[in-house]
């Protein structure tokens, strides 16, 4: 192989490390004080879309201080995953309200 | 303090056990009333204690009463609406009104932490009373199913308030 040709492979090869896998959307419900699904996996990058189809207001709030989303009564709230782990969160609102996300990197 | 507790405890047990034992039960807009008139009473307990106390906890406590029963009552009226029905004022709403107005005014002349310690105290045995009340009368007399809906997912949201105020009440000892 030619050392043009193979520094091209090789940087072809890069490129494909380096971008990512497409970012996802997941949609956790939540409904009668309780998320749904109650344990999701997702990626770093990845948007949560959060649906509150309660008249109540309600919180995703990380155990380990990562997130804290408000989620309004009756409203849709997206946020994106920015760091990998296994997080355990709850609604600081009605702390019975128990969940989890396991982030890949 | 317990006293009064014990006789609104008593008033909706003795209207509950009178109206059954007449083979009549709660109707739903007996129910709505009720359920409707406990959130209320609970909305002004949650105001005064925020008007009253500096304790941290406990206005935090009495913000979540505000915040959650007043979005309760607000659907329970969308469904009354909804459903065509008029809530219609009874014995057992009648007797939570008075025990509750007598509460506000004894809960008046406290201060500081005797008031927070009461207040909590009185949220805790209320919480208990109301959640029975739902579970073993209202709940079981409920008709409509949307209704009966609305008040398991309030029972749940109020089983949560009364581990909350049970939490409260040991962090003030």
């Amino acid at each position: 192989m030619q050392p043009g040709r193979l520094a091209f492979v090789s940087l072809l090869a890069l490129v494909a490390v380096s971008v990512p896998a497409r970012a996802a959307t997941i949609r956790i419900t939540i409904d009668k004080l309780a998320f749904s699904p109650a344990s999701v996996a997702a990626k770093v990058g990845d948007t949560v879309e959060w649906v509150n189809k309660d008249a109540l207001a309600h919180t995703a709030t990380a155990r380990n201080g990562d997130f804290d989303v408000t989620l309004p009564p009756s409203k849709t709230v997206s946020s994106v995953l920015n760091k990998a782990g296994t997080v355990d969160y709850y609604c600081r609102f009605h702390p019975n309200m128990k969940a989890s996300l396991t982030i890949a990197p | 303090m317990f006293k009064h507790i014990t006789a609104t405890a008593i008033v909706l047990c003795l209207t509950g056990g009178v109206a059954l034992s007449q083979g009549a039960k709660l109707s739903d807009p007996q129910i709505a009333h009720i359920a409707y008139t406990a959130g209320e009473i609970d909305i002004k307990a949650a105001k005064q204690a925020l008007d009253k106390s500096s304790n941290k906890e406990v206005k935090e406590f009495a913000q979540g009463m505000v915040r959650d029963h007043e979005a309760v009552n607000k659907q329970a009226l969308a469904l009354v609406k909804k459903l065509k029905v008029t809530p219609e004022d009874n014995d057992t709403s009648r007797a939570l009104s008075k025990q509750a107005s007598e509460k506000l005014t004894e809960l008046g002349k406290l201060k500081g932490a005797d008031f927070d310690k009461a207040y909590i105290a009185n949220e805790v045995a209320y919480h208990k009373t109301v959640n029975g009340a739902l579970e073993t009368q209202l709940i079981p007399s409920a008709s409509n199913p949307e209704l009966k809906e609305l008040l398991q997912t309030g029972l749940k949201l109020f089983q949560g308030h009364e581990q909350h105020a049970e939490h409260v009440a040991a962090d003030l000892k």
